[in-house]
């Protein structure tokens, strides 16, 4: 919902009553960031060149965080010397806005000087109790920052559910062998896959990260969503002829993989306010040796790493109706921000239902997701799923021995549903730290919480009582929201068009480096930390990116800092 | 049993401990609550020194216990690769059943990141991690390509640095290191009813990739001393920089915490859950703790006796004060049904049939299968005690693992 236009007082009047600087000069620029739009847009043309246009988020930076970097003229030839000829090209539009930059960048720099002085007392942001700080996922929450910190059962289980849960757990952790073998258990891997068990990619229960390098590939946790444009069953992805709607890069002995994933990255450069230049890497994705038919030229690629499992219990346990109730897609309450909801294919109800689960919330239900994720990525059949992965074309795949019909029965698929929905989260860490409560304040400022929605509540969950009624922090809202070209896959969901993208959760992930001992975020890993992650929002997050470019070093180490306790 | 005669001076103590927090709990506010609750149960912090340092003195011990039979063992697989034959295959074998007995027994030291499974440098995983896929290091029936040691092209050379950075990569139970993947090494899948595995020693001599095959096994063994030498030394007394004088010196409660969750998480979850439940319900061989050698059993076993040995504050020479007079300070009852439960436990895993894989894959109503059932909830219900004895004494702790 990019074409809303909020002058200040339209941002004035969002229920938060802080001076709100930021964001209040972060949304002002915006509007010229649509007037610059095609000045700017070169968000879009991100696959263009490196330099010049690359910059999809940051160049909308340049062009709107130009105003303040445009506080110091020196600075600003400075900071933004390297485009010149891009600069140039912009012509004289660009410099009567540039001068509009200027005359609100005294009025933003003024701001910023009084509340970067008074911060702390003048803003109005409540922030948690001790109680609703520490537990995020109320009574399920557990205390652990360890390795295992996303591998605990939720702390109010019967004990009854603890063994269901430690079932599961073994079949979330089992490698699956190829068809036919002697543990008759866990055969019938593939015959094309992406991984042997659920946790080559959800080490620990936790996150996956893309290959740094070709020969990295151990690092397990990034794969290719493919389709090609128009809907498929059910209002769902069209899928590849001869590969459907995934890459499965590795295969049994004797017949091939699919392809394997080429990943290069362009640079994009830009600068915070303050003159900090940054340097961030947008991944390019191509298919390496496809072993079927040739791949077609419209084809749609949607990459996707491992998110960490806690929680997603607590999230299924959300009333539908709080979630509608969040989105707002024509903006009528005009903060900017807009949201929808996706209606996705319930493959057991065998109806269209809100999609709440995956990158762009096209599963309704934990069950189907784990179900869809065997399938997809193990090769696994189950009662949801029953057919093995095999396009027509794939002849050698309909034919090798499978392990069962289904190979994963109702009762294990259960188990590991269970145990991904028992999952728990784990506790806040130094959530009382001066720097981690204003960095909340900022996080609150820049409306970073008007998507990354700190609390909701839970309703009745009859299946498992524990995660009934809870108070929970998962900084998300579910909904699916315009993130802009910067971070476009351009790949249609159900109702998830090719810029939107689902609010992830962010609990847990300050605990990431570690459980999984890395750093890296956003839908394909491409962010190599927090900061990165934050810069990459774009569209209904712009003026949110924005407010963070205006941040001096302190506060955004602050913000960081609050994102690592959660 | 009879009560630990450490504790006979704990009328003493407690006296002693009247005496202080009469004095006000000034002086020990850094344990905060624990002040209030020190004198509620009328424990001092001196009571929960001593039982700590018999906690850590059993920990030095018993590791360096396990330490000094994997030694033996790695001595007993060096005569093996020098002379590979059924004997001398054997005699490691055995050697590492007497090895994993004095390790089972440690397993109660993990679960709060101590030195075995602390996030930074924690050994577990490399000692002791399970369950293993054992294609991901050798051969298994259908596929004699599998793993590490058939696929030269990829790991080219067998090296200390490979194997340890292969561990866990890609896959929980990619294990390429510790106690299963020798085990593996030594017996090689299990595909008989009644027995355990069977590799032929020809496996390290004329058969495929013997050679790296013996370079895997030779390299594993040398890495298990390491790794225990390593947790040895963070208990070792008389060090000012270790685990333990951290331990022993800082907050009482904390450590004590931490003891009561070592018990209970090894007791409900990883014993009772993850070994027996799982295994009992998926009726799969494949989910037996020691499912190449069929040791089992005495692995459970070893288990229940590292929960008591720490409760009774006895191990070896080792001779208290335990958990045991702490708990019986403030509710004698507790203790005492504690104690009869811990000393029932063991008695009730001696009394599961073995091997134990036969037992799993019998029908529910089989009395093996049966007893395997009562034994997950005695230990559940013991993981439940023990929270309740963590309680008595003002502790609050959870046993999720």
């Amino acid at each position: 919902m990019r074409p809303h236009t909020p002058s200040p007082e339209s941002s004035g009047k969002t229920k938060k009553s802080f001076p709100r600087s930021p964001s209040g000069r972060a949304t002002s620029p915006s509007g010229p960031t649509n007037t610059t739009g095609q000045a700017t847009s070169p968000s879009g043309p991100t696959n263009t060149t490196g330099q010049a246009t690359s910059p999809s988020g940051p160049t909308n930076t340049t062009g709107q965080a130009t105003s303040p970097s445009g506080l110091t003229g020196p600075r600003l030839s400075a900071a933004h010397s390297s485009p010149a000829s891009d600069c140039a090209t912009r012509s004289s539009k660009a410099l009567l806005v540039r001068g509009f930059f200027w005359l609100i960048a005294a009025f933003v720099f003024g701001a910023a000087a009084c509340s970067s002085t008074n911060e702390d007392t003048d803003l109005q942001v409540p922030l948690p109790s001790r109680e609703t700080a520490v537990r995020t996922g109320g009574a399920t929450t557990v205390f652990d920052e360890t390795i295992n910190a996303f591998a605990r059962s939720a702390a109010n289980l019967t004990t009854e559910q603890k063994r269901a849960f430690a079932v599961g757990n073994n079949f979330f952790n089992d490698n699956w062998v190829t068809a036919p073998a002697s543990t008759t258990g866990r055969d019938g891997l593939g015959p094309t896959f992406n991984a042997l068990s659920c946790s080559s990619c959800h080490f620990k229960d936790g996150r996956g990260r893309p290959p740094d390098q070709k020969s990295d590939d151990n690092a397990l946790g990034l794969l290719l969503r493919l389709s090609i444009p128009g809907t498929g069953a059910h209002g769902g992805v069209q899928p590849v002829p001869a590969y459907g709607d995934q890459l499965n890069d590795r295969s049994i002995i004797g017949l091939p993989a699919e392809g394997s994933i080429g990943i290069t990255h362009e640079e994009i450069r830009g600068s915070y306010a303050d003159g900090t230049p940054y340097l961030m890497r947008k991944p390019i994705y191509t298919i390496i040796d496809p072993q079927f038919a040739s791949l077609p030229e419209n084809l749609l690629i949607s990459p996707r790493v491992a998110p960490q499992m806690v929680g997603l219990g607590l999230l299924e346990s959300i009333p539908e109706a709080t979630i509608r109730a969040l989105a707002d897609p024509d903006d009528k309450n005009q903060d900017g921000i807009s949201g929808r909801v996706n209606e996705v294919w319930d493959e057991r109800r065998q109806e269209t239902r809100l999609g709440r689960f995956g990158w762009k919330a096209n599963q309704p239900t934990v069950t189907q997701q784990v179900a869809g994720a065997f399938l997809g990525d193990i090769g696994i059949t189950s009662g949801i799923f029953p057919a093995e992965n095999c396009p027509a074309e794939q002849k050698a795949c309909a034919v090798a021995p499978n392990g069962g019909t289904p190979e994963l029965d109702d009762h294990k698929l259960e188990r590991v549903s269970f145990y991904s929905r028992t999952l728990a989260v784990p506790a806040r860490r130094n959530w009382e730290d001066a720097e981690v409560a204003r960095g909340e304040r900022l996080f609150h400022q820049m409306d970073c919480a008007l998507c990354h929605t700190p609390t909701l509540q839970t309703g009745e969950n009859p299946e498992i009582p524990a995660l009934s009624d809870q108070t929970i922090h998962p900084y998300t809202d579910l909904i699916l929201h315009d993130m802009g070209p910067g971070l476009a896959d351009g790949r249609p969901d159900f109702r998830a068009t090719g810029t939107e993208w689902r609010t992830p959760p962010l609990w847990g992930i300050g605990l990431v480096k570690t459980v999984n001992g890395h750093t890296r975020f956003l839908h394909d890993g491409r962010a190599r930390n927090l900061t990165e992650a934050v810069l990459w929002h774009g569209g209904e997050a712009e003026a949110s990116q924005a407010a963070f470019l205006l941040l001096v070093a302190q506060d955004r180490a602050a913000l960081i800092a609050f994102l690592q306790s959660l | 049993m009879k009560k630990s005669r450490a504790f006979a001076l704990l009328p003493v103590a407690l006296l002693f401990g009247i005496t202080l927090s009469a004095c006000g709990d000034d002086d020990d506010s850094s344990s905060g609550s624990s002040s209030g609750s020190t004198s509620a149960t009328g424990i001092t912090d001196s009571d929960k020194k001593q039982v700590i340092e018999t906690y850590a003195n059993i920990a030095h011990t018993a590791y360096s216990d396990s330490l000094a039979s994997a030694k033996e063992l790695d001595t007993s697989i060096d005569t093996f690769l020098a002379d590979p034959n059924d004997a001398t295959q054997q005699a490691a074998k055995d050697a590492w059943i007497a090895a994993r007995a004095d390790y089972l027994p440690t397993e109660v030291f993990r679960f709060y990141g101590g030195p075995i499974d602390n996030s930074e440098n924690g050994p577990e995983g490399l000692l002791n991690a399970w369950p293993m896929d054992e294609a991901y290091v050798d051969y298994v029936e259908g596929n004699p390509n599998a793993g590490i040691i058939n696929n030269p092209e990829t790991f080219p050379e067998i090296t200390e640095t490979l194997l340890l950075s292969q561990n866990e990569q890609g896959g929980e139970e990619n294990i390429s290191t510790g106690y299963h993947a020798i085990e593996f090494l030594l017996w090689g899948q299990d595909l008989s009813p009644d027995g355990p595995g069977a590799r032929p020693a020809s496996d390290f001599t004329t058969g495929p990739n013997a050679e790296r095959r013996r370079s895997y096994l030779d390299i594993s063994s040398d890495l298990l001393l390491r790794h225990l030498q390593q947790v040895v030394m963070e208990w070792a007394p008389g060090d000012d920089n270790n685990y333990r004088a951290t331990f022993t010196t800082k907050d009482s409660d904390e450590a004590l915490r931490n003891i009561f969750r070592g018990m209970g998480a090894l007791s409900q979850g990883e014993l009772a859950g993850e070994r027996m439940f799982v295994a009992y319900e998926s009726g799969d061989q494949e989910d037996e703790h020691s499912c190449f050698s069929d040791n089992t059993k005495a692995d459970l076993i070893g288990n229940a006796k590292g929960i008591r040995m720490i409760y009774f504050g006895r191990y070896a020479n080792i001779e208290g004060p335990g958990i045991t007079d702490l708990v019986a300070t403030v509710n004698p009852e507790l203790d005492a049904g504690l104690r009869r439960q811990l000393d029932t436990g063991v008695a009730q895993l001696e009394a599961i049939p073995a091997p134990f894989d036969q037992q799993i894959i019998a029908p529910v109503e089989s009395p093996g299968k049966q007893a395997i059932l009562a034994a997950v909830e005695m230990l559940e219900a013991q993981g439940d005690i023990i929270v309740s004895a963590a309680a008595a004494l003002g502790l609050t702790i959870n046993i999720e693992i």
